[in-house]
């Protein structure tokens, strides 16, 4: 008898599947990718002054925008699709084959990734268009645009497969989650200048991956002399590397842990 | 060869017991049929069998396999079985052709995706959505997701509810092709036509037990159950049990000289002793 297929190849193909089965729901969609364009044009109409020399609110928005995508598309759309794929009997079905619930995992990831990478790039052209936003010319930002990009999606899809383990079934999926992603939007300097917030906030965002994924994203698109600006006086991206390393073996303990193929 | 071989299998959640002590044996190349009301364990067996749940007790060997194996050899068992579950509503955006394909590639020696999707009756259907089907046309996909993978081992649990008398004749007839291929078949199913058409033996199941295995036609002592005679008598309508009907018939024609008013010779139906062996529980 032949061997059954590798993980690998098996993930590549759930990650085409899921692309497909996402672009066929057209307000998803349209959603996922204008969201952040809309909202980039009413923040950036609202806040018309500078942060800093050269550097305009929007400019500041749209590292955070970026960011945010990412724990968007992989940990809210993730943790709150699961249960409803439960719902469905889709995982269960799935579980009766010899696909390894690795290649599954590998599959979400790949979605995310793509999703992202066709957000980043549709706000980045709106941005550079409409909102003067100026883009990065250093290699080495677009090197650190990458691995954050990379990492980030990693992370927020393990997290993403954890968290779908908390709501009880799909219908509550959405409001269990989406509160979740909001408040650390507001915590994380999404939203607002970062170092303007209250103590207290930062001190809670520092411990959650967005803060880091947020202020890694204005590394990229700010001038390195806004560095001196953050809290700790500097980009920090290594420490920013890890903590997202430490969420990503988090993340997958907790998915490989809980993980149930039906709901409760 | 035992394709699944079961001894003292039992299974509980909190108070509710599923499955009380169950005891099978299904042989390579036969249709196997599980009959009993709603609620009687079926699922959990077919269940526990085709690895989604832990038994409490009991032995289980499924191709060899206990069904709770992880890892590689878990991979390579799945890859010998395949299961048609109860209802989904999963893969809607997903072109039929496109999601037989996919699972065809989950496996090691699948089976041709165009044909078998012309064996399930969908090849007018392989460019829709899977949202656009029918209720049957659904369960047919789920019975070509199931056999894709070309299993030695089919589980079909309660495929043909809420079919059309049309839809389940020609499920029934999928059904047998994939026997005649060697597939052996484990079916649940509350539809005693349904156990009487397609299996080759049939256990019936109450309450988390096994009251009794046999094939359709001496099920319950069907075929050695006394028949019914009734006539118009002089008096009214009159009936008689007796295991030599043909006798009874003959004295009866010598009495009449001739034509026997209203003659009737009943034996008990499948479903009789069926309701007799459930205990009077009705769906």
């Amino acid at each position: 008898m032949n061997k059954v297929p590798g993980t690998l190849k098996l993930g590549l193909l759930r990650g085409q599947m899921e692309i497909i089965q996402f672009s066929r729901q057209k307000e998803a969609v349209v959603f996922t990718i204008f969201f952040p364009v809309i909202l980039l044009a009413i923040f950036g109409s609202v806040f018309k002054d500078t942060i800093a020399p050269g550097v305009t609110f929007s400019q500041y928005f749209v590292a955070g925008m970026i960011a945010s995508g990412l724990v968007n598309t992989g940990f809210q759309n993730i943790a709150i699709n699961i249960p409803i794929e439960r719902d469905m009997g889709a995982i269960k079905r799935l579980r009766g084959t010899p696909l390894p619930i690795t290649s599954y995992f590998i599959g979400k990831a790949i979605s995310v990734l793509v999703s992202m990478a066709v957000q980043v790039i549709i706000l980045l052209a709106i941005g550079v268009a409409f909102f003067g936003l100026n883009m990065p010319t250093e290699p080495s930002k677009w090197l650190t645009f990458t691995w954050l990009l990379v990492l980030g999606t990693a992370s927020s899809t393990a997290l993403g497969v954890a968290f779908s383990s908390v709501p009880k079934n799909g219908r509550g999926a959405s409001a269990i989650v989406s509160p979740v992603v909001i408040i650390l939007q507001f915590f994380s300097g999404v939203f607002f200048v970062f170092t303007q917030l209250p103590g207290w906030m930062q001190q809670v965002a520092a411990i959650f991956p967005l803060k880091w994924l947020t202020q890694g994203m204005r590394s990229v698109f700010l001038p390195d002399s806004f560095a001196a600006q953050e809290v700790a006086k500097s980009w920090e991206g290594g420490r920013t590397a890890l903590i997202l390393l430490v969420w990503l073996i988090v993340g997958l303990f907790f998915a490989v842990k809980t993980f149930r193929w039906e709901n409760k | 060869m035992k394709v699944i071989e079961v001894k003292g299998l039992t299974k509980s959640y909190g108070d509710f017991t599923a499955v009380a002590g169950i005891d099978l044996a299904i042989e390579a190349g036969e249709i196997f049929a599980l009959l009993g009301p709603n609620g009687a364990g079926k699922t959990t067996t077919v269940e526990i069998l085709a690895g989604f749940r832990a038994p409490d007790s009991g032995s289980v060997s499924v191709l060899g396999f206990d069904p709770a194996t992880k890892g590689d050899a878990g991979r390579s068992w799945r890859n010998r079985i395949g299961i048609v579950l109860q209802t989904a509503s999963d893969a809607g955006s997903f072109k039929v052709r496109e999601i037989v394909k996919h699972f065809s590639a989950f496996y090691a020696n699948p089976r041709d995706v165009d044909q078998v999707i012309e064996a399930v009756g969908l090849t007018a259907k392989r460019d829709s959505l899977v949202l656009e089907l029918s209720g049957g046309q659904r369960r047919r996909l789920d019975v070509a997701l199931g056999i894709i993978g070309n299993p030695e081992l089919l589980f079909l649990d309660e495929p043909t509810t809420g079919f059309d008398p049309e839809a389940r004749r020609a499920f029934w007839s999928l059904i047998r092709d994939l026997k005649a291929g060697g597939t052996t078949i484990l079916l649940t199913t509350h539809y005693l036509d349904e156990a009487e058409e397609l299996a080759d033996r049939v256990a019936v199941i109450t309450a988390g037990k096994i009251v009794e295995v046999s094939t359709p036609a001496l099920l319950g002592g069907r075929s050695t159950a006394k028949a019914t005679v009734s006539w118009l008598g002089t008096s009214g309508l009159k009936s008689e049990e007796s295991d030599n009907p043909t006798a009874v018939v003959t004295k009866l024609a010598a009495q009449f000289g001739g034509e026997i008013p209203k003659l009737v010779i009943t034996r008990p139906s499948l479903e009789d002793i069926y309701l007799k062996m459930i205990g009077g529980q009705h769906e």
